[in-house]
């Protein structure tokens, strides 16, 4: 049983390639998030699914119908903007009311549902607030009710928060989640943030040039990326230069780690080692060639910029109470993984270097 | 400091000088159509203007024209401007100039054309369009009054996020005709009110078409009134200058009461 199916959807711009060829499949109350930089399609793949833009080739299917030629209009879609999209010339009540207006419902089921659905949200009281007494916060609060009034078959959020300051973003985040579980509705959520996928989501799926990359749960996602794209696109990542052994196994920083994603190299090539920052031990060494570069306390753990003697720097995150080497002090570093991604070297020198697509 | 003062002193000239150039006429038709044939001073010129029956049909059938010219731009214009908007950006400079072109074209020359289709148009049609001013002159105005609508209307259309609006209610089951009076229209209130204004505006104005055509608008009784007695004409000017400025200051009003923040 899927809510929704979309298989092999297509769609141009030009020459532009938003969609090439996706597939993806909602379960019935299913958070599933689509994480992916800028241009890669996600924002597409939601639009065609509401209906907004109509695919080159590939069907759309919810609960089974084929909803392909279906105008936005007739979809029971609820979704909610990156732009604060409530109607300027209504109060909060009559913006979540509108959906079960162009229904026909009667007043009283609509004034009854709307303040149901207000409370949903913590904002009972403002029913009678115009958008522009409203805080960014809250509007989008609003908006979620609104696409909830309906009771819709597939809620959808286009990067909903992403206009709101850090403190109320991170307030939303968890909100969202506990309304979406409370009315176990499906839901299709389009970020650029992985802390927002990696925290609300039952499965991220990470997109590039209009495919999917990988779709799993946040766990899998993070521990085993499908491809080097997607392990350095989620959270951070080093690249170390390493070298294949004739058992599978690759060699680096004196450590012998499984190396998945090998594939047909030979024996003894060069490859990079793909390692999270909290697979990395730093040790101080008197006898150690790199040095501590950087010193930064997060809390429970502290990061390290570590200089290598071979040129290049790598992030290592380590437990506070364990990050016991200061700035410019000689080091050794360690593998605390077993297994690793390898990858082929970006450059002609594959000295080792940091990748941070974007602070974790 | 010496500076300021010049230029507060500029300023204030310009502002005296301007003051008397647009006041000063202002104040010389009052004070004339205040005048009595005895050479005292009441209200009789405006008196007449109540009592004239040829002028107040003239301004029923002028009121008329403009309440459906306004409806037909707006009910052209609106959808019009918020479907290129949307579906056919690359329309909107083609739309900016076709809309232009009423201004580009003299008058004169549109009332000729249209005179020599009055002529050459078969019976029923000429009966079906040009039996009542409202028929004849109602599409001629719609197009005069294109330049203006549609320069205020796109500018009420680009202060909103019409694309976001449009979605969130179309996504929530909204008819386009609910999209359109539901959510685009009482969004930019302003604009249309500011449409609204320059049709009525440029309908109770204008005398070339009406006049060459042969139909006894508003303006042009005023003119024919103003031949046989000059005191009520100017009476009359004056009294439509305020009713106008009237409007102006209910248009911003009403318009300034929701946008404003």
């Amino acid at each position: 049983m899927t809510a929704v199916r979309m298989s092999g959807v297509r769609r141009e711009f030009g020459d532009v390639t938003a969609l090439a060829g996706l597939d993806l499949e909602l379960a019935p109350g299913e958070l599933v998030a689509l994480l992916g930089p800028s241009g890669c399609g996600k924002t597409t793949a939601l639009r065609i699914l509401a209906g907004f833009e109509r695919p080159d080739a590939g069907r759309v299917e919810l609960d089974g119908r084929d909803v392909t030629g279906v105008p936005a209009a007739k979809r029971d879609m609820g979704m909610v903007f990156q732009a604060y999209s409530l109607f300027p010339n209504m109060d909060a009540l009559t913006n979540v009311a509108f959906g079960l207006r162009m229904r026909k419902q009667p007043a009283a089921v609509r004034r009854r549902r709307a303040a149901e659905l207000l409370e949903l949200v913590g904002l009972g009281a403002h029913g009678d607030r115009y958008p522009h007494q409203l805080s960014g916060g809250q509007q989008q609060r609003v908006a979620l009710a609104r696409a909830l009034a309906v009771e819709p078959t597939v809620l959808l959020l286009d990067e909903p928060l992403s206009a709101l300051d850090a403190l109320v973003r991170h307030q939303l985040r968890g909100e969202i989640r506990r309304v979406q579980q409370a009315l176990g509705i499906t839901t299709l959520f389009v970020t650029h943030d992985q802390g927002e996928a990696l925290s609300m989501a039952d499965r991220v799926g990470v997109m590039r040039a209009g495919r999917l990359e990988q779709l799993g749960p946040p766990e899998a996602v993070y521990a085993h990326p499908a491809t080097p794209f997607v392990a350095e696109f989620v959270g951070t990542m080093n690249r170390l230069a390493g070298e294949l052994r004739a058992d599978g196994r690759v060699l680096v920083l004196g450590a012998a780690l499984v190396a998945q994603d090998a594939g047909d190299r030979p024996v003894g090539a060069r490859v990079d080692v793909l390692l999270r920052p909290e697979a990395i031990g730093v040790d101080p060494d008197e006898a150690g060639a790199a040095r501590v570069r950087e010193r930064t306390f997060l809390g429970s753990v502290t990061r390290l910029v570590v200089a290598m003697p071979e040129g290049g720097e790598v992030v290592a995150e380590v437990p506070s109470p364990a990050a016991g080497a200061d700035v410019g002090a000689p080091v050794s570093l360690r593998v605390l993984a077993d297994r690793a991604l390898v990858a082929d070297p970006l450059g002609a020198a594959a000295a080792p270097r940091p990748l941070a697509a974007a602070p974790a | 400091m010496a500076v300021l003062t010049r230029v507060r002193w500029w300023r204030g000239t310009i502002l005296a000088l301007a003051a008397v150039y647009f006041v000063g006429p202002l104040l010389a038709a009052a004070k004339f159509s205040f005048e009595e044939s005895d050479g005292s001073y009441g209200v009789d010129n405006y008196l007449q203007v109540v009592r004239d029956v040829a002028l107040r049909d003239a301004l029923v059938t002028s009121l008329e024209i403009a309440a459906l010219t306004t409806v037909v731009v707006l009910a052209l214009m609106v959808p019009t401007i918020v479907w290129v908007r949307l579906r056919a950006p690359r329309l909107a400079l083609t739309l900016e100039s076709v809309t232009v072109l009423p201004i580009v074209i003299p008058p004169v020359v549109m009332a000729a054309g249209l005179a020599s289709l009055q002529g050459k148009a078969p019976a029923w049609l000429a009966n079906l369009l040009f039996a009542s001013p409202l028929t004849a002159l109602t599409p001629f105005y719609v197009i005069l009054a294109m330049p203006f609508t549609y320069r205020a209307l796109d500018a009420g259309v680009r202060a909103i996020d019409l694309r976001t609006l449009v979605e969130a209610a179309r996504g929530l089951g909204a008819s386009w005709p609910a999209v359109l009076g539901r959510v685009v229209l009482p969004n930019m209130r302003s604009a249309v009110l500011g449409a609204a204004f320059l049709t009525v505006a440029l309908v109770l104005g204008e005398v070339v078409i009406s006049r060459i055509l042969l139909y006894t608008t508003f303006p042009v009784q005023i003119v024919q009134t103003g031949q046989s007695s000059a005191g009520v004409s100017v009476a009359l000017s004056l009294a439509s200058l305020v009713l106008t400025w009237l409007l102006l200051v209910l248009v911003s009003f009403a318009g300034g009461r929701r946008t404003g923040r």
